[in-house]
């Protein structure tokens, strides 16, 4: 059972806004092992030129997954997620989230193709925040195939 | 912005100091409550052997977000970076032990492009393998 090749180009529609918070960055700051003052201490962050504490590189996954997951389980996609590895992954800087920002993700279905007896699937999560571009994630997910 | 290194003070090959990192099981449960990513077999043996692993394994995104580390605390300002990619090529497997495992993370210049940005290759081994490819980031510096 493959995926759905038509499906391709597909956007599905913006996620409910993600309020992001000082005490969440902080929390993926430390579960990362990364305590980087931007991260943490708001006038760190102004000194280096931002409005307030920004996230790390990594933490649009935080939304991004949860906006694809509905993709995930979309039965028209046709996608087992018992059987997803996740193989790239890349991010796209506009700026860095930062806090008080309002996420919203639009997960679109770029690629879908097949890889020997795996289909791999690229995923674009463009994030927004009030309207404003901030990053834009891609996610390859290789879906295995039936043993062989 | 503000970063620490200057486009002037770099040179292709040029390399970042490594930063050597701890997985633990209290690790992966810890970046699973933050990330929201509860997958099982990030933190249960049993499931994570039945899939075929040899043991739990870390989350390619914890050890992606680790390897930024070294960019980020060579040019300071993480509002810098404005690429970030990697393969997650193998997994960082992590034992029930106190100690857990080490990742060591290495970075280097791998280019100085056109428009004044820099690529640095970013390295991830453990166990004498490396575990990302393809990994890089694109920075802007201070001139």
């Amino acid at each position: 059972m493959g995926m759905n090749r038509d499906m391709v180009g597909f956007s599905y529609p913006p996620s409910r806004p993600y309020f992001v918070s000082a005490e969440k960055i902080r929390e993926f700051a430390v579960a990362i092992g990364d305590e980087n003052p931007a991260y943490v201490d708001a006038q760190v962050a102004s000194a280096l030129g931002h409005a307030t504490v920004c996230a790390p590189p990594t933490f649009p996954i935080v939304v991004t997954m949860n906006a694809m997951e509905e993709a995930f389980h979309d039965p028209a996609l046709g996608m087992d997620f018992t059987r997803v590895v996740h193989g790239d992954q890349k991010f796209v800087y506009t700026r860095p989230i930062q806090v008080g920002d309002e996420l919203v993700v639009t997960t679109i279905v770029e690629d879908i193709r097949a890889l020997g007896n795996n289909d791999v699937a690229t995923f674009r999560t463009e994030v927004s925040s009030h309207g404003e571009p901030v990053v834009t994630g891609w996610s390859k997910l290789i879906v295995r195939g039936d043993d062989a | 912005m503000s970063t620490l290194v200057k486009l002037s003070e770099v040179a292709v090959g040029d390399e970042l100091p490594n930063l050597t990192m701890t997985f633990t099981r209290a690790d992966l449960v810890k970046y699973a409550g933050a990330s929201g990513d509860f997958n099982i077999i990030h933190w249960n043996e049993r499931t994570a052997k039945e899939v075929g692993l040899p043991d739990v394994i870390a989350h390619g995104m914890l050890t992606m977000a680790r390897a930024a580390k070294v960019v980020t605390d060579w040019v300071g300002d993480p509002g810098a970076v404005l690429e970030y990619s990697v393969r997650m090529t193998r997994p960082v497997v992590v034992p029930d032990t106190d100690a857990g495992v080490e990742v060591i993370f290495g970075g280097k210049v791998g280019a100085i492009n056109e428009d004044g940005t820099v690529r640095i290759d970013v390295s991830a081994v453990f166990d004498g393998q490396t575990v990302l490819g393809a990994a890089k980031a694109v920075v802007r510096l201070d001139a």
